[in-house]
């Protein structure tokens, strides 16, 4: 299955690309898809934990399982106001 | 209940009040010129431009829920802000003084804590890097 992946901000920085269309096994949860992404970015391996994500632009868990078709974020921090 | 390259107006944010409501909370966020100790020139937000603008709508709903006698509008601004100008504008309207306050204090600090946007400073020397609160 295929999800695509955004990034923003201080992750869009380290990745070098603003979203990025990634083939996954089928039952592929959220954190797994983290894992592997911290792995490719040793810049984002630097943080300490997993950071809040969002699957079809809503808050989720990191145990989420993801369907083909999600879009996907990983977010960095925010800061608005 | 978005999220708006364009300046905040904010005079037109106080036409949908309501005969009825007799407080009116005005909150304004303003690229300050400093952050830290370090001088700031120029704020660049950055949304998650869909994600933002359900999660604003989000947090006005549930806040009008918990004070169901205030009406609540949030609006954010994204792209390149000079010092001074507004980059976020909540109204809360109510009856009484009390509920718009609460409406209004209560809605900014969510938008704080989970609208995905993202501030990147700027100093008189060109450089510039991400906010991150948690580090603060």
């Amino acid at each position: 299955m295929r999800v695509n992946l955004l990034y923003f901000a201080s992750f869009r920085d380290a990745a070098g690309l603003s979203e990025q269309v990634r083939e996954l096994p089928e039952g592929t949860r959220v954190s797994q898809l983290w894992e592997a992404v911290a792995r490719e970015i040793p810049r984002l391996a630097s943080f300490p934990t997993m950071p809040p994500a969002a699957v079809n632009r809503e808050y989720v868990e990191a145990d989420r399982t993801l369907c083909d078709g999600d879009e996907v974020a990983s977010l960095p921090p925010v800061a608005g106001g | 209940m978005h999220l708006t390259f364009n300046p905040i107006d904010v005079a037109a944010l106080l036409n949908d009040v309501r005969t009825s409501d007799g407080g009116v909370c005005l909150f304004l966020g303003v690229v300050r010129n400093e952050n830290e100790g370090l001088p700031t020139v120029a704020i660049q937000y950055e949304a998650y431009g869909p994600m933002a603008e359900s999660e604003m709508a989000r947090v006005a709903r549930q806040v009008e829920e918990e004070w169901p006698d205030a009406r609540v509008r949030i609006l954010h601004r994204a792209g390149r802000l000079e010092v001074g100008e507004v980059s976020v504008a909540v109204v809360a309207a109510a009856p009484h003084r009390r509920e718009a306050f609460e409406a209004c204090r209560a809605a900014i600090d969510r938008v704080k804590a989970t609208v995905p946007i993202w501030k990147k400073e700027f100093h008189p020397d060109g450089s510039a890097e991400w906010v991150d609160p948690t580090k603060s």
